[in-house]
């Protein structure tokens, strides 16, 4: 009994191969060798032809073309660094430029404010000193019109009252002695008139 | 037989009869689609590479943005070492990736769903990463098989499974590829049927599943020729850069 099942699967086990390498329609086409030589030759054939052109003229291309990009991009991001550094210059140096000129301008303000200053000081020093020396000459003048006053009314007086007499009395009357008479009458009133 | 799910993969002769010495290397619908997937990559990336734009155009964006995806993932992977290899794991890369894409569309052929085509692929890395690395290091690159730090008592049974571990990367590598693709255009086509076979009434669920699978299958197809290219960048790390 065991035997004839052990028969029986190897038998089927063999017609299993048998027709799996034998037959066309039947089991795996892969396994059927008649046209292994042709698949081969044509693998070859055509792997070959893909091969050689590939890596003689495509890919070659392809890598240059990423070389030529890689490197256009780090230029230009070397050209931008640059550039961005000589603008950060740039602005810098008109930063400075500006600061320099705000403080010239300032100092040119402060020296001509200076200037003027010192010149309004010296014109006013100077009209200061003309007007006291005005004040000084009109001082004295007065101090000599007051000196001079006196006498001059003492003889006016003397005069009019000479004249006033002449009229009045209608003889004349020596001058000297009216003169004498004011001389006297003023000294006495002086500190009346002249109070200072 | 259109109802077979394994009816997709069959190969045949486009044309006549090429023979060379007994050689059948006839023009197949597998190899229709190889140089469709080719030319169509070339043309892309043909006309992503003409133009020299600063701000780069959609098709021109589209070839940089892979070209720099597929060398930051050399980079990361196998280092600076790894640049000579650019132009193979990025052909290796964009071919997997259109002969997968291309498998989706509807009456395609799937090229990466035959064992062959992959087995071969892998094949050639694994024999070109071994080549590399006897060529950098020499004998040395033997040691890729003894692991620093490893106790001595331990050491027979930690290189055997180094050396079968090592030997079974193209059967890995081509397996994983060609057993997704293969998987997934299976599964399209049987629900595919099953939306036939139930009809107005319950075609509908399979109809949903079949829609799902398509998106599903999209990204397996980016996925697996992403796997693909990065474990041939790790490959071939392990031989230009020796250290493990």
């Amino acid at each position: 009994m065991h035997k004839r099942l052990v028969l029986y699967l190897l038998l089927s086990i063999i017609a299993f191969f048998s027709n799996v390498y034998g037959a066309e329609s039947e089991g795996m086409p892969q396994l059927n060798p008649e046209f292994w030589v042709s698949q081969i030759f044509w693998l070859i054939l055509t792997f070959g032809f893909l091969f050689i052109i590939l890596s003689k003229f495509i890919l070659p291309k392809i890598s240059n073309n990423l070389e030529l990009r890689k490197s256009q991009i780090l230029e230009n991001i070397e050209t931008a660094e640059k550039q961005k550094f000589e603008s950060e210059n740039k602005i810098k140096e008109y930063e400075t430029l500006i600061n320099n000129s705000k403080n010239e301008a300032r100092n040119y303000f402060n020296e001509a404010r200076k200037k003027i200053i010192q010149d309004i000081d010296k014109k006013r020093e100077k009209i200061e000193e003309e007007i006291n020396l005005e004040i000084q000459n009109a001082e004295k003048e007065i101090i000599e019109l007051k000196k001079s006053s006196p006498e001059k009314i003492n003889k006016i007086a003397t005069e009019t009252s000479a004249q006033l007499i002449k009229q009045l009395i209608g003889e004349e009357i020596n001058n000297s002695s009216i003169s004498a008479i004011v001389e006297d009458l003023s000294k006495k009133n002086k500190g009346k008139y002249y109070g200072n | 037989m259109a109802t077979n799910p394994m009816h997709q993969f069959n190969v045949y002769r486009i044309g006549p009869e090429i023979k060379i010495d007994q050689i059948d290397i006839s023009f197949t619908n597998a190899s229709l689609f190889m140089v469709i997937s080719s030319l169509i990559i070339l043309f892309i990336f043909n006309l992503g590479s003409v133009k020299k734009n600063i701000i780069p155009n959609k098709i021109q964006l589209l070839a940089e943005l892979s070209y720099t995806f597929i060398s930051k993932m050399i980079s990361d992977t196998a280092g600076s070492k790894g640049k000579p290899y650019f132009g193979f794991i990025f052909s290796l890369f964009m071919f997997v990736l259109f002969c997968n894409m291309l498998g989706m569309l509807p009456y395609a052929f799937t090229v990466t769903s035959h064992i062959i085509v992959t087995f071969v692929l892998a094949a050639f890395i694994f024999i070109g990463v071994t080549v590399i690395g006897f060529i950098k290091h020499g004998l040395g690159y033997l040691k890729l098989f003894v692991p620093s730090g490893v106790p001595i008592v331990l050491l027979p049974l930690i290189v055997v499974i180094e050396v079968i571990s090592y030997l079974s990367r193209p059967i890995s590598l081509s397996v994983r590829l060609f057993a997704n693709m293969m998987a997934g255009h299976t599964m399209m086509k049987v629900f595919g049927g099953f939306v036939i076979s139930l009809g107005l009434v319950g075609g509908w669920l399979p109809l949903g599943f079949s829609v799902a699978l398509t998106g599903l299958e999209i990204l397996v197809a980016f996925l697996q020729a992403y796997v693909f290219a990065i474990l041939t960048c790790i490959y071939l790390n392990d031989a230009l850069n020796l250290h493990h």
